[in-house]
This record gives C-alpha cells, sequence and structure tokens, in this order.
C-alpha cells in the first residue's frame, strides 16, 4: 500500500498513430518496468490484448514505480483505452479513474478529430492534461504550429508541453517528471468503507472472470466478499494483484489504487463496467455517480448462409455473449433469410468486431443484413416502441410520430476537402453547428441522424477526402422526423431484409439508387423481374432485370463430361449462397451492398 | 429400357476414342490437349495405342463396337499406317457394328488432303473439318494457317473419298457483325453435305485468348444479346436449309447425325486411349470415369510400363444421373425421364420441372423431357435447377 501523495493515475489520450502505443512503451522501459530483454514493442497494443483476452477491449493498464528526481519513488497507474466511439461510454469512466491526462499530438500531423473527442471527454472527468508533442525527430514536425491549434482549437494551455520523441526517447524523462508534479495525486479515506470502480472486466480460461478496479475509498484484501452494488451480488475475492504489465499478487489495494481481482465469477456479464464494487458487510452507502448499463445503439439480423448451420450460430452468440455484456440478442425469423438473429452492438466497429469473429473463429458465413438504428415509435394510444428492425413497424394507422437517434459528428478536413465533406453532410440530412478553421484545416461539428452515418458514411467521407478526414462522433440524442418504412419488391414479393427507414423527402432517391443496384447485384434468371421501391403500397421506384438470353456450353464431348459436371456442381453451390426469395435467387451480399450510396 | 443397371450403357451404345495429341501449331483459342512437336515417332505411338487397345478391350469383353473416333489435336497428321494399324486392331479385338462409323478430324491443309486416301483404305468412312471461317482475315484472327481457298479444296478432295463429310465452324468472332454472319453461314449451308458443327467462341482459361480476355485485351465480342441473336439465327437458317439441329450446337440431315457423339450425348459407354482421353466404362454393376495421363511423352512411357491410364474413378447414382442430365439434356431429343431416375436413384425434381414447364424452357412429351428452342439457349440455367442439390 503506497500513500496517496506517492500515487498519480493517468490516461493517454491520441489520434489513432500520433504515438501512444509506443510512448507507453518508453515510460514502460525508462522505469525499469519491464526488463530491456523482455521488451517488446507495442507493450500495451490493443489488438495483440484484444487476441489474448478474446474481446474488443475497452481499458488496459500499467503499473510504472518511477524515482523521480526528487528521491522519491512514486506510483504510476496507467489506463489505456482504445478510445473508439463504440465505446465512449466505456472510455468515459476509464477517464474517471484517473486525475490526468497526457495528450499526445503528432507534431508532424497536429490536432485530428480523435484528438478532440478524447480530450473533452478527459476535460469532461477534470483531468489536469499535460501536452505532449510527439516525433518530433522527424523533419517535418513544427512544434510551435501544434502547440498553437492546441491553444486555439482545443483552448488548453499547451505552455507547458513537453516535445518528445517516443522512437527515440527523447523528453521522455521530462515527461515522467511532469506526471508526477503537474497531475495531481489522487484523493480517498483508507478508513472509509470499500468503495471501487469497476473500469473493465474479461475472461480468463483459469482465473474466470478478471475485473480492473480502481479504489476510490477503503481498502481491497484478498479473501473478502465483495458486493456489486447493481445487481448486489456477493462474490468471494480470491486473487488481487496489479497489472506490471503481467498479472502480479499484491497483498491489498488502497485509495488511489488500480489493480485487479478475481472471485470466481463465470461470466462477464454479471461485471457491469461503471458499477461501484464495496464489502457485502459494512459497505458504502452510495453507488459511484454516472453509472449507465450499456445499451446498443445499432442492431443487424445475423443469419447463416448455410441454414443448417442455424444452430451452430446461436452457439457461437452465446459464447461471445458471455465474454461481451454490451452485446444483445434475440432470435429472428426472415422470411427471405430465414431462421437467424437480430443483433445489437454500441455501435458499427463493434458489429464488425462481433461478426468477424464468427465467421473466422466458428468458421461460419454469414449474411449480415443492413444497420439499423433503434427508432421511437411514439403510437396514438401514447405508449412508445422501439423499432430495433425495420421488418417490424407497426400499422402506421397507429403511429403518431416517429423519433429518430442523432448525433454530433467532429470532422477535421484539409481546405481543399471541405466542400465535399459539407456536401456529403448535407446530403445526409445534416445540420451544420460549427465551422472554424485551424491553420489550412477546417474543423466541422455536425449534428446528424445516427441512420445516415451507420451504414457508409465514413466510407464515403474516407473516398471523398482521400482518407485526409478524421471523424468522431458522440450520441445526442431524439428528434422527430418525417420517416417512412420503404420496402422492396423482388419479382413483385416483399423481401422483409431489404426494408429500411428512410426520410420522405429522401426515400424516392433511395430507393431509386438501391433497384438500380439490386439490378445489378441479381443475376438475371430465365424470366424477367421487376424490382421496385415502395412506400406504403406506394411505387416509388422501379427497375426491370431483363431475362436471361445465353448461358449454354458450346461444346461438350467425351471428354468435358467430368469437367462440365464439376463446373455446375460448383455454380450449384454458388446458387446455394443466395436466398431463394419466391421464384428468385438474391445473392447474399445483395442484402448489405444494395444500400451503399454512391453520393 | 434395359431392367439393369449395368446394362444401362446399352441406351448409348460402345465407342473408341483415340487421342492425337499433335498440331502443326497451336491456335489461341484452343484448350484440347494438343502440342506442337517437330519429331513423331510413329511406330511408338502405333505400338502405344495397340497395347491400350489390349487392355481396354480386355475390360469390355464381347461388346459390339459402333464407332470409331480419331480426335484431336490434329488426327490428320497421324500416317494412314498408323490409323490402319488402329482400326485393325480394333477389328481384332471386337466385332463391329455392321454399320460402323470411322471419324478422323482433319484440318484442312494441303498436307492432310494428300492423305485422305490412304485413311479412306485404311478403313475411314468420315471426315470432320475444322473450317473455323469463311474468310481469311477471320482465319488469321483465330490463328489458322490455312486459307479459306485451301479449305474449299480440302473439303472437295474429302467429298471425293468419303461419303460422309463434316466441317466445324466458329462463329460470335471478335467484331463479327450479324449480317456478317448470316452471309458466311449461308455460304457454309451451300457447302455442306449433311453434318455442320458451329461453335460459339468460347474463351478458354488458360489459353492465350484467354490471358488476352482477361487482361481485357480482347476486344470486340458480342455481347449476350448479340450472341443470343446469333445462335436464333443460326437454328433458322439451319432448318432452312435441311440441317436442323439435333444437339445445341451440331446440325444433320435426319439420319446423317454424328453416331459417335450420339453415344456421350446419350450417355453411352466409350473406351477412350491416348494422352488425356477420358472413357466411361461399365463394368459389372459400377460405371468408371477414367482418364489417361495428358502430356504426351508421359503417356508413351507409362503405356510401355502397362497403362496409360490415370484416373478410374467409380461414378455415384448421382454423378451418373447429374451426368447424363447434362449430356441428355443438349439433345433435342432429349433425355428419358425413367432411365434419368433409374440410374441417379431419384426422380426429375417435380416442383422445378414444373416451374420450368410453366416458363416454357422445357417440355415433356412421350416420357422424355427435353429444352424447347426457348430453354436451349440458356440450358445451363435449366441445368442448375434440375442438378439434384
Ligand atoms: N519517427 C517517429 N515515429 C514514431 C514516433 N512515435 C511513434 N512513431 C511511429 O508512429 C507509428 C504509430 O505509433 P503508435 O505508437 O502505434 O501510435 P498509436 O496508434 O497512437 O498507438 C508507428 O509506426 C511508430 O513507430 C516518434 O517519436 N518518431
Ligand atoms: C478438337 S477441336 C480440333 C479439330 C482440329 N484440330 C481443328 O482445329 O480443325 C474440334 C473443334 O472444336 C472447336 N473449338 C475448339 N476450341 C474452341 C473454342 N475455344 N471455342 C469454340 N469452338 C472451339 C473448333 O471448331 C474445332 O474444330
Ligand atoms: S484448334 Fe485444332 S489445330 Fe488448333 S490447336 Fe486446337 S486442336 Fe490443334
Ligand atoms: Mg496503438
Amino acid at each position: 500500500m503506497t500513500d496517496l501523495a506517492h500515487i498519480r493515475n493517468f490516461s493517454i489520450v491520441a489520434h489513432i498513430d500520433h504515438g501512444k502505443s509506443t510512448l507507453a512503451d518508453r515510460l514502460i522501459q525508462e522505469t525499469g518496468t519491464v526488463q530491456d530483454r523482455d521488451m517488446k514493442e507495442q507493450m500495451l497494443d490493443a489488438m495483440d490484448i484484444e487476441r489474448e483476452r478474446g474481446i474488443t477491449i475497452k481499458a488496459n493498464t500499467v503499473r510504472l514505480e518511477y524515482k523521480a528526481d526528487d528521491g522519491e519513488t512514486y506510483i504510476l497507474n496507467l489506463i489505456d483505452t482504445p478510445g473508439h466511439v463504440d465505446f465512449a461510454y466505456e472510455v468515459s469512466r476509464s477517464m474517471r479513474a484517473v486525475e490526468g491526462s497526457l495528450l499526445v499530438v503528432d507534431s508532424t500531423q497536429g490536432v485530428e478529430a480523435q484528438t478532440l473527442a478524447n480530450v473533452y471527454q478527459a476535460i469532461d472527468a477534470d483531468h489536469e492534461i499535460v501536452p505532449v508533442f510527439n516525433k518530433i525527430d522527424l523533419p517535418a514536425s513544427d512544434v510551435s504550429r501544434v502547440a498553437e491549434q492546441v491553444e486555439d482549437v482545443i483552448g488548453i494551455d499547451a505552455s507547458g508541453a513537453i516535445a518528445v520523441s517516443a522512437k527515440t526517447g527523447q523528453g521522455i524523462h521530462e515527461v515522467l517528471e511532469s506526471i508526477v508534479h503537474h497531475l495531481p495525486a489522487p484523493k480517498g479515506t483508507r478508513d472509509a468503507p470499500l468503495k471501487a470502480m469497476l473500469v473493465d472486466s474479461w475472461y480468463d480460461a483459469y482465473l474466470g472472470v478478471i475485473v480492473l478496479v480502481r479504489i476510490m475509498d477503503g481498502v481491497l484484501k484478498k479473501g473478502e466478499r465483495i458486493k456489486m452494488m447493481q445487481n448486489g451480488s456477493i462474490h468471494h475475492v480470491d486473487r488481487i494483484g496489479v497489472f506490471r504489465p503481467q498479472m502480479e499478487a499484491v497483498d491489498e489495494l488502497g485509495p488511489g489504487e488500480i489493480g485487479f481481482l478475481t472471485a470466481s465469477i463465470k461470466q462477464v456479464r454479471d461485471t457491469r463496467v461503471g458499477d461501484t464494487i464495496t464489502h457485502e458487510k459494512k459497505g458504502c452507502e452510495r453507488p459511484l455517480p454516472g453509472f449507465k448499463p450499456s445499451v446498443p445503439v445499432v442492431f443487424c439480423g445475423l443469419f447463416p448462409v448455410d441454414s443448417s448451420e442455424f444452430e451452430d450460430l446461436r452457439d457461437a452468440i452465446e459464447k461471445l455473449a458471455l465474454n461481451d455484456a454490451s452485446f444483445s440478442y434475440e432470435m429472428e425469423t426472415s422470411a427471405a433469410l430465414g431462421f437467424g438473429f437480430r443483433c445489437g452492438f454500441l455501435g458499427l466497429l463493434h458489429l464488425e468486431v462481433i461478426r468477424d469473429r464468427i465467421e473466422r473463429e466458428y468458421d461460419i458465413d454469414l449474411i449480415t443484413t443492413a444497420p439499423s438504428v433503434v427508432y421511437h415509435i411514439y403510437m396514438r394510444d401514447g405508449t412508445m416502441r422501439e423499432l430495433h428492425n425495420p421488418a417490424d413497424m407497426p400499422d402506421l394507422t397507429h403511429v403518431d410520430h416517429i423519433e429518430e437517434p442523432r448525433i454530433k459528428a467532429t470532422i477535421l478536413v484539409p481546405d481543399e476537402f471541405l466542400g465535399d465533406v459539407l456536401k456529403l453532410c448535407q446530403d445526409r440530412r445534416g445540420i451544420q453547428e460549427e465551422l472554424t478553421y485551424a491553420g489550412s484545416r477546417a474543423m466541422v461539428v455536425y449534428d446528424l441522424p445516427l441512420n445516415e452515418v451507420v451504414f457508409d458514411f465514413y466510407d464515403r467521407l474516407k473516398s471523398v477526402t482521400k482518407g485526409y478526414a478524421s471523424f468522431d462522433y458522440q450520441m445526442t440524442g431524439y428528434r422527430e422526423d418525417v420517416l417512412v418504412k420503404m420496402q422492396i419488391l423482388v419479382n413483385d414479393e416483399p423481401v422483409d431484409a431489404l426494408s429500411t427507414m428512410v426520410h420522405r423527402d429522401r426515400a424516392e432517391m433511395r430507393g431509386r439508387a438501391m433497384v438500380e443496384k439490386l439490378k445489378d447485384l441479381i443475376p438475371r434468371h430465365m424470366f424477367k423481374i421487376p424490382i421496385q421501391a415502395a412506400i406504403g403500397g406506394k411505387v416509388i421506384a422501379r427497375e426491370t432485370l431483363s431475362a436471361l438470353r445465353k448461358d449454354v456450353t458450346a461444346k461438350c464431348y467425351g471428354g468435358d463430361a467430368t469437367r462440365k459436371r464439376k463446373l455446375l456442381d460448383k455454380q450449384k453451390a454458388g446458387k446455394k449462397k443466395m436466398r431463394q426469395f419466391g421464384k428468385v435467387d438474391i445473392p447474399q451480399e445483395a442484402f448489405i451492398s444494395a444500400l451503399k450510396m454512391d453520393s | 429400357m434395359p431392367a439393369v443397371l449395368d446394362e444401362d450403357w446399352r441406351n448409348g451404345g460402345f465407342g473408341l476414342y483415340v487421342h492425337w495429341p499433335f498440331c502443326q501449331a497451336k491456335c489461341p483459342y484452343c484448350d484440347f490437349n494438343s502440342h506442337v512437336s517437330r519429331e513423331i515417332d510413329q511406330s511408338a505411338w502405333v505400338r502405344a495405342y495397340l497395347s491400350e487397345i489390349a487392355r481396354v478391350a480386355e475390360e469390355t469383353p464381347g461388346r459390339v463396337l459402333t464407332s470409331i473416333f480419331f480426335g484431336g489435336g490434329t488426327p490428320s497428321l497421324m500416317a494412314p499406317e498408323t490409323v490402319a494399324a488402329v482400326i485393325d486392331a480394333a477389328r481384332a479385338h471386337w466385332p463391329f457394328s455392321n454399320d460402323i462409323e470411322i471419324t478422323l478430324e482433319a484440318n484442312p491443309g494441303s498436307v492432310e488432303v494428300g492423305r485422305f486416301a490412304g485413311y479412306r483404305d485404311a478403313g475411314v468412312n468420315r471426315v470432320s473439318m475444322g473450317i473455323q471461317a469463311l474468310n481469311d482475315a477471320d482465319l488469321r484472327r483465330l490463328g489458322r494457317i490455312h486459307t479459306v481457298a485451301e479449305a474449299r479444296a480440302a473439303l472437295d478432295v474429302a467429298r471425293s473419298c468419303f461419303d460422309r463429310v463434316s466441317f466445324d465452324l466458329i462463329y460470335a468472332r471478335q467484331d463479327q457483325t450479324m449480317d456478317a454472319w448470316r452471309t458466311e453461314l449461308t455460304e457454309a449451308l451451300e457447302m455442306a453435305l449433311d453434318h455442320l458443327s458451329l461453335y460459339q467462341l468460347t474463351i478458354e482459361q488458360g489459353t492465350a485468348f484467354g490471358d488476352r480476355y482477361n487482361a481485357g485485351r480482347l476486344r470486340g465480342l458480342p455481347d449476350d444479346d448479340l450472341s443470343a441473336d446469333m445462335y436464333l439465327v443460326t437454328q433458322e437458317l439451319c432448318a432452312k436449309y435441311g440441317l436442323p439441329a439435333y444437339e445445341v450446337s451440331n446440325h444433320a440431315a435426319p439420319g446423317a447425325e454424328s453416331r459417335h457423339n450420339l453415344i456421350y450425348w446419350r450417355y453411352g459407354d466409350y473406351a477412350g486411349i491416348g494422352p488425356g482421353a477420358h472413357g466411361r466404362i461399365t463394368q459389372g454393376a459400377v460405371r468408371y470415369a477414367t482418364e489417361s495421363i495428358r502430356a504426351p511423352a508421359a503417356w508413351l512411357q507409362a503405356v510401355s510400363r502397362g497403362t496409360g491410364e490415370c484416373v478410374r474413378m467409380p461414378l455415384s447414382p448421382q454423378d451418373q444421373g447429374s451426368e447424363y442430365l447434362m449430356m441428355g439434356m443438349r439433345l433435342r431429343e432429349g433425355l428419358d425421364i425413367e432411365r434419368y431416375a433409374h440410374l441417379s436413384g431419384w426422380p426429375l425434381p417435380q416442383p422445378r420441372i414444373d416451374r420450368l414447364l410453366e416458363l416454357g424452357m422445357i417440355r415433356i412429351s412421350d416420357r422424355r423431357v427435353m429444352a424447347t428452342d426457348a430453354g436451349r439457349p440458356v440450358l445451363n440455367a435449366i441445368l442448375r435447377d434440375l442438378l439434384v442439390d
């Protein structure tokens, strides 16, 4: 146990590739936490750890011991977060577990959207912030320009900024000294009842669920009985320790300290990020403020390509859900796609991670339907329903109005692409809130419907700005708009998996784009196929896929029998990858591709 | 229809295919097992063929041979003595049917023409000539080394030597217009005797055309609509000239069909010898697919050690059903519904049959199912529907 005055807890906020992982490596090395011979690059790399833990990581920590110039030894706890928007809530909790941040900015690049989004989280958590301008070993480095930007755009004092090269190690000592002298020590009372924040948790095959905690007040010891304040569950602590960065047992964790506990917990679901942990007896009265259960914001259907794999899919989803409390699922039946699951995610990245893991680790080919946000459907009878799937849209005669989730999107973009970015946001029903310049870069803030962003907004943004824009967002709330359900009819039959919610004013355009896309995606059949978009029975766009006219092998003699049989067997297998809808075979990729917009 | 499965092949008959793997030059569209070789020791090839005939004859004792087909490559590069030795050996091992058809594929170059009489004396009674196009510019684009004049002359010699002469054309070529094809086909029909093979140009992977196509450098190929129209016009014109299609790409006056190829399409048995040759041989209740080593030198060597065969795979009932379906549906006469069920162990899927009937893609008559004129150009789509999942 260390006295509070000798503890510093901090995080590092940075845009991707600005050098967060490299800086963490240098700090680990400089403090001798890891012997030089055991040092590998990117000790705290999220991807590696994700692979180990088998989940999308939200927080990750290391405890450093640093002998400062004043002759005292300090415990420095670094909590690292991948900082992706999908986990904004988890990141905000991690931020509450520390008192300060290093704001890393690549001095050859300057401030980016992710820098902003993350630094605002730090400001919200009342952090003391030390700007660190990295990569000064590079010729393009321009520390004074970046300092100006930090002051102008973020509005924090950059006079105490430290110029470093995480690559060469230059300036690292100053960073450590600054952590000790500029970041505040944690507060807390040793004699008070135990109050600890659950920062993250993950499953380990040997130890069960590992819980990362920050002790606010009191002392946690091995063998004690603890209580999760959200659900009142009681657990017996069988191990406590710290990360250096590998696990190391300790006797106790006192106020201000960050470490882990295990308590034979079987499911990650039983440990909610942001929860307060206390003792079973003589526990604290009130939990830490600000707990929010994580709620999925993006939903999509996951169906096995091969319908016989439904049970395998169920098994995979259940296993993944054990280790990821923020992911929800329920069975779904689609006329087009058969049996599958409607799954909820914290965001698109989360969706992709889960989907990829099902495909890769469980070897199940999936059809993913278009992601949808959660609409609030206000009924005439005064009740409100959450709509997770456009196919479930209630009869309009009972609907009073519909609200959709909105976001605040921050985009930083070089001047020359600003026009394209504004057009993109405008096309996606955005409302401009802010437009400011920082040197040759513009910062635009837009209020956008989440619905317009979940799908291919980021891809489009990357393509119109040739990859030079950075983007981040946060959810803001719900707002009413004129939303309608658009159905797609293929060969006069509605295909439920292609139904979408769209804004009335944009329905024609989207409908036309979708039927044109589908015309290219669906192979020709032996008959002609009308493809229509309709709103409440009224057709708003129509294309006709003409009939197949020629598909026959010109030559087929004795020697070709085997070859042709194999070829047709292959085509037949290809056909299995399609879904039969009425009399029409629709390829699986159509369910996603049809919704991509080219503008 | 025979009641026992092991006699199924009798529905199609029994033939012998002999593959000759050499050509004077390799055509850029061709994916046949053909090689250009300066020196060919014909006597070594005779020995090898005879040894293979003896081997396969042992597996098919007592069968009556209804056809022999010399295919290639360019079999008209074989010495007439080589052809004679093969035919004699076949006769020594199998009884010949009275009307046995003995076909040889010939290229219309002047060298080959000199050997036609020799082939006739060896026993060949039908030739199939690869004329391919009736204008010199297109022949050059197809990489052919003969001219139209040579082709016409060769055809004349062939007609003087053989009662039965057919020739091949390739259409839907680069930059070919509908009008040009109509004119060319009319000319061909004027020249034709009683049989014509008319193939739409197929771009095969692994050929020079295939590589050019993949690189986006094979331009002027007709789109689906034009090739569909060309196919329709071909059917019409040929029928008008008394040579209706009896198979997807083959046209004949009634009775003049290639008996050998009918064995394939009616799913009979055939022994295949020579490099890369395929066969279908029924023994007891099992039908085998056989294949021979493809590379000529390796094949020769393998034969000298005992056998040129490298694959002998028993075909499951489902495979046999699929093959019969794929082959049989190419014919105007279609396939025998009960024979299919008997072979594959499963009837044709009724709901799909009903749907295809409704679409007018197939017809059923006299317990046979066949593609209609509308269905034949999209036969692969019909087959994908009908093949067992
Ligand atoms: N030249 C130079 N490269 C650096 C420096 N710091 C990081 N990098 C490089 O920048 C890239 C991104 O660094 P990383 O630490 O992974 O960034 P992160 O995404 O913020 O974790 C890597 O290729 C690093 O090697 C530096 O100070 N100088
Ligand atoms: C075995 S080939 C060879 C016959 C002979 N060697 C010749 O080329 O004249 C039989 C016929 O198949 C046709 N053929 C070969 N390759 C083709 C292709 N890629 N597309 C269409 N027809 C083709 C040609 O008409 C050729 O005459
Ligand atoms: S088309 Fe005929 S001549 Fe040309 S390479 Fe093929 S087999 Fe030989
Ligand atoms: Mg990193």
